[in-house]
């Protein structure tokens, strides 16, 4: 029997504003105490409003135009309304019929596992983007004496982005790639820190089976929907295992007569999915228009100012690195996944003269290689794009070898750790230890020539015949002459020689 | 500025207060000193509020400290307005830093606002001072006073009967000549109402006009707070007060404030007074209707013109108000949930009983009437039958206004089909209680100011109040509609029995 997995997210997303959505609280919660990030407003006391942070607003428009959605031109607020101990107004302001955005479109490269999806792209369109507020933590005992849970407000009130895709997704690993790309095209965007561990992006997966049996007939599994995943990894083993269970639930079943939608939870311990809500307890949210905020009208000019002021994609990106700057696919995939700054860090090098794969070899293996040594991240890498760029530049044009550039780029890094490196700097190392490419042809001639007469045996031997007598003649030349461009060397050296040859004979 | 004088100021004994335009004159005057008048409604309150039942809460010290403290500005000519140094009393749903917010409700027992609603700053930085937390309806549900877990407030007119609802302590404390003003709250007539059977000002404010941040919220799109007085020009003072937009409650609109006491003594000439006849039809008091009618021929005498005009879907005023209002207050109310604060009981074995106990005990039946029935108006596969067609109505009735406003400058009729009815004689008959705000529901609805007057009083002695209702900021207009009848009309000096009339 063939399947097929059909597989949609609800991501959400917090945006890094620096106060939350309806209030003037900040949302760092350092120090890290309950409670303290708190007013009337997020806590919901009696009388208290909300009032829109329109930077929150704004980030998440930028946020939804990053997944090319389109922007609405009047959005408004509506309550979802439900009783948890970690929701203090009794309802969650999000947005129901009208979300300030909707249509978007994500590109990621299709699963090779799937049937016929080898070499494309997948293309997973958004249904929609909202805004909402988020809730608080609840905390429990874990110590299993059964002393009262507590409730901290801390997080209640920051803004949240809920990206909503199609069931366009097709494996588990297509699931987790996307919401890779969602993570990375936030950070490009400067919208969400996406820090997984603190629960600042989550993701809800629906996923369920469509099963093409054998007789012809194609059944539809119910769909489940695994609730709160906080990795990628927890993303694409939640999915996996619920293939594995609806294919062993359902996979002999040519009619299924129930297909109401189920909601699940994954225990990452057991590797399982696990129900956690029945029909019968289905939510009736009982949404309704905010009375206590306005619509947020949004004129086409507005949009076209946000438009310009949008950040490249990392998709864009990434295409731009293959297409105008010649790098495979895979350089250019792993330059963009270190991060805005690192391959920011990556375009200054070339704009600073180095050749796009020079630079792309040197940011993913010399510079990746000092700062897990420094175990440091690119921003703070003591040497400047704008000098790691001349350096390459210095290779590119014959000034320096690449051996010479790796040893000058470690002198400047140890140099840095008492002193600023400069232009100055960089010239002073490579004129104290010689690191420049010998240019003058006849310094060198000369070099080659001594060499030659005091090593008569190696010249010997390489006119009778012994190729590789010319090795190490050459390594003499090259100790004597530091820094010179060993292909230059090598044919001079071999010039030298065949001309003794064609003497003798 | 021509005060209204009326009313005898006597302080520490005798009448209790005077209105807060003579007040105003005799502190300007040096007659008087804030301590003597907040001392004089501290003796009234003290001799009369056991039998009115008006007040929930009072902090004499920190009022009478703030009246010192007022006495001194004025001493040195630092006067922050016409409300420096005069006290109001505050419905109980409106926040003060450190004072009870109940709401009259047996869930908020105990709870102390840690912040002051945006009207209460005002009132503060005018220099007026608050004086104690008034009487409601639970949550400003109801139009007795019955539904406050607490106590019944009775009318100063006659204490058999309800002083109105839901603002009944702001009602009953400014008729009583125990404070010169109060701050209420109108959602669906529950400034007017009261005010009308109280027999004082009591004007509701546009939508928007005036914040709501720290108003706890019974109908969000509904309500607004608003002030009552014994003359109108204290009416004006309050509103001038608390008017204005406030960057913490976004549907505070952002158009500049009129200067309401400025133009207040000058009588609006060629004013057309719209009169519907949907006002006057089945179920009005033949006495009320009379004292009204009597109200319009004062203005007709005054040159203004009575022009018959329709407002045909106000009779869906009523069924819509209770689609809306119970949805909002569905949701504003799920707040109380016995976790963050107010009453939580202690018969719960999980977290839904929990929610289920602390709400079934918390909350009085008129409140859980509602809650109900706002949960099934918003409920899936019934909001659009319910909600959203109540929405439609309601654009139906904002629109009949918009027309009739063609016509005229302010819409004149009853605030209440009958004067003040007897405590517990519709306490068991909710529908019938619903119908005692048919008239001041429609405002509510459309967002439009109103404000009731005292037009006049029945054979037996209660009062008639005269409602005018205008196009969204007016009220300047309506309070020199009012004006002009105080002028013509004063009513200052009928004292309640209780107050020595």
């Amino acid at each position: 029997m063939k399947y097929d997995v059909i597989i949609g997210l609800e991501v959400h997303a917090q945006l890094q504003t620096r106060t939350k959505i309806f209030c003037g609280c900040a949302t760092d919660f350092t120090p890290d105490a309950p409670n303290i990030r708190t007013c009337p407003v997020c806590l919901g006391l009696p009388g208290a409003l909300p009032v829109l942070n329109k930077r929150a607003f704004e980030m998440a428009v930028k946020a939804a135009m990053g997944l090319r959605c389109q922007i609405a031109h009047f959005t408004k607020w509506d309550r979802k309304q439900y009783f948890y101990p970690d929701l203090p107004k009794g309802y969650q302001i999000s947005q129901y019929d009208l979300p300030f955005s909707h249509s978007g479109l994500m590109e990621i490269p299709a699963d090779p596992e799937v049937a016929g999806a080898e070499g494309l792209t997948r293309k997973v369109r958004i249904i929609r983007a909202h805004l909402e507020d988020d809730a608080g933590k609840n905390v429990h005992d874990e110590s299993g004496r059964g002393s009262e849970s507590q409730v901290d407000l801390n997080r209640a009130g920051t803004p949240l982005v809920e990206i909503v895709t199609e069931p366009d997704l097709r494996s588990p690993k297509e699931a987790r790639m996307l919401l890779e790309e969602i993570r990375l095209l936030l950070l490009y965007l400067g919208v969400s820190d996406c820090n997984m561990q603190e629960g600042n992006l989550r993701c809800d997966a629906n996923i369920n089976l469509h099963l093409h049996h054998d007789s012809g007939i194609t059944t539809k599994t119910p769909i489940v929907e695994i609730k709160n995943l906080n990795s990628f990894r927890f993303l694409e083993q939640a999915c996996e295992y619920e293939v594995s269970r609806q294919l062993k639930t359902y996979g002999h079943l040519e009619e299924i007569a129930d297909r109401t939608k189920r909601t699940f939870g994954y225990d990452p311990q057991r590797g399982v999915t696990i129900e956690q809500r029945s029909k019968e307890e289905a939510a009736d949210y009982r949404y309704f228009p905010d009375p206590d905020l306005v619509p947020v009208i949004v004129t086409a000019d507005q949009i076209q100012l946000w438009q310009a002021d949008l950040p490249e994609r990392p998709q864009d990106r990434r295409q731009r690195y293959q297409t105008q700057l010649g790098l495979s696919p895979y350089d250019a995939g792993v330059i963009i996944e270190q991060g805005r700054a690192f391959a920011d860090f990556f375009e200054q090098i070339v704009t600073h003269g180095a050749e796009p794969k020079q630079a792309s070899n040197w940011i993913t293996q010399e510079i990746q290689r000092i700062l897990n040594e420094r175990k440091c991240s690119i921003g703070e890498f003591p040497v400047s794009a704008e000098l790691v760029g001349t350096i390459l530049k210095k290779v590119s044009d014959k000034q320096l070898t690449l051996k010479a550039a790796r040893e000058a780029l470690d002198a400047l890094v140890s140099y840095s750790e008492e002193n600023t490196v400069s232009h100055e700097t960089l010239e002073k190392v490579i004129q104290e230890r010689g690191l420049a490419i010998v240019q003058n042809d006849e310094l060198l001639l000369n070099i080659i020539q001594q060499v030659i007469q005091k090593n008569p045996k190696p010249v010997a031997d390489y006119l009778g015949g012994k190729q590789a007598a010319a090795g190490s003649l050459l390594g003499q030349v090259m100790r004597e002459a530091r820094g010179a461009d060993p292909q230059l060397v090598k044919s001079l050296v071999t010039k030298a020689l065949d001309a003794l040859k064609s003497g003798n004979s | 500025m021509t005060l209204e004088a009326g009313g005898s100021l006597k302080t520490g004994s005798g009448t209790g207060t005077s209105s807060l335009g003579s007040l105003f004159k005799a502190l300007n005057s040096g007659t008087t000193t804030s301590r003597q008048i907040v001392e004089s409604c501290l003796n009234a309150i003290d001799k009369r509020d056991g039998s009115i039942g008006a007040f929930l809460h009072i902090d004499r010290e920190r009022a009478l400290q703030a009246a010192e403290a007022s006495d001194l500005r004025r001493s040195t000519g630092e006067v922050r307005g016409p409300l420096d140094g005069l006290p109001i009393s505050i419905k109980d749903a409106i926040c003060e830093a450190g004072q009870p917010a109940t709401c009259a409700s047996r869930i908020l027992k105990g709870y102390v606002s840690p912040y002051s609603a945006t009207v209460i700053d005002r009132l503060n930085a005018a220099g007026a001072i608050p004086l104690g937390r008034v009487n409601l309806d639970e949550f400003a549900m109801g139009s007795s006073s019955e539904n406050s877990a607490y106590q019944l407030t009775h009318n100063p007119w006659d204490l058999t009967r309800t002083p109105g609802g839901s603002s009944s302590g702001s009602a009953a404390s400014v008729a009583a000549r125990m404070v010169p003003g109060s701050l209420g709250s109108d959602t669906g007539g529950s400034i007017r109402q009261p005010a009308s059977l109280c027999g004082v000002v009591g004007l509701k404010p546009t939508y928007g006009r005036v914040s709501r941040y720290g108003l706890v919220a019974f109908a969000s799109s509904l309500e607004q707070i608003g002030p009552f007085s014994l003359d109108v020009f204290g009416a004006a003072a309050l509103l001038q007060t608390i008017a204005g937009h406030d960057p913490h409650d976004s549907t505070c609109v952002n158009t500049p404030t009129e200067d309401y006491l400025q133009t207040l003594d000058t009588p609006l000439t060629d004013l057309r007074i719209g009169v519907p006849k949907e006002y006057f039809g089945e179920g009005l008091d033949p006495e009320v209707q009379k004292i009204v009618e009597e109200a319009l021929a004062v203005y007709a005498s005054r040159g203004a013109k009575l022009i018959p005009v329709e407002l045909p879907h106000s009779k869906y005023s009523v069924a819509t108000y209770y689609i809306i209002a119970p949805s909002e207050a569905s949701s504003n109310l799920a707040r109380f949930d016995g976790i963050h604060y107010g009453y939580r009981s202690p018969n719960f074995a999980d977290l839904e009983s929990l929610y289920a106990a602390s709400r079934g005990e918390g909350f009085g039946s008129e409140v859980k009437r509602r809650i109900m029935l706002g949960t099934y108006a918003l409920s899936a596969g019934y909001a659009d039958k319910y909600y959203v067609k109540a929405l439609q109505i309601r654009r139906l009735i904002r629109q009949d206004f918009d027309a009739a406003f063609q016509q005229c400058d302010v819409i004149a009729g009853p605030v209440t089909p009958t004067p003040a009815f007897k405590l517990g004689e519709l306490a068991d008959d909710p529908l019938a209680m619903y119908l005692s705000d048919i008239y001041t529901i429609a405002a509510n609805l459309a967002g439009i100011p109103a404000i009731s007057i005292p037009a006049g009083w029945t054979a037996s002695g209660l009062p008639v109040g005269l409602q005018l209702q205008g196009p969204v900021f007016t009220e300047s207009r309506l309070l020199r509609a009012a004006r002009m009848l105080e002028i013509d009309r004063p009513w200052i000096d009928r004292l309640p029995p209780v107050a020595g009339g």
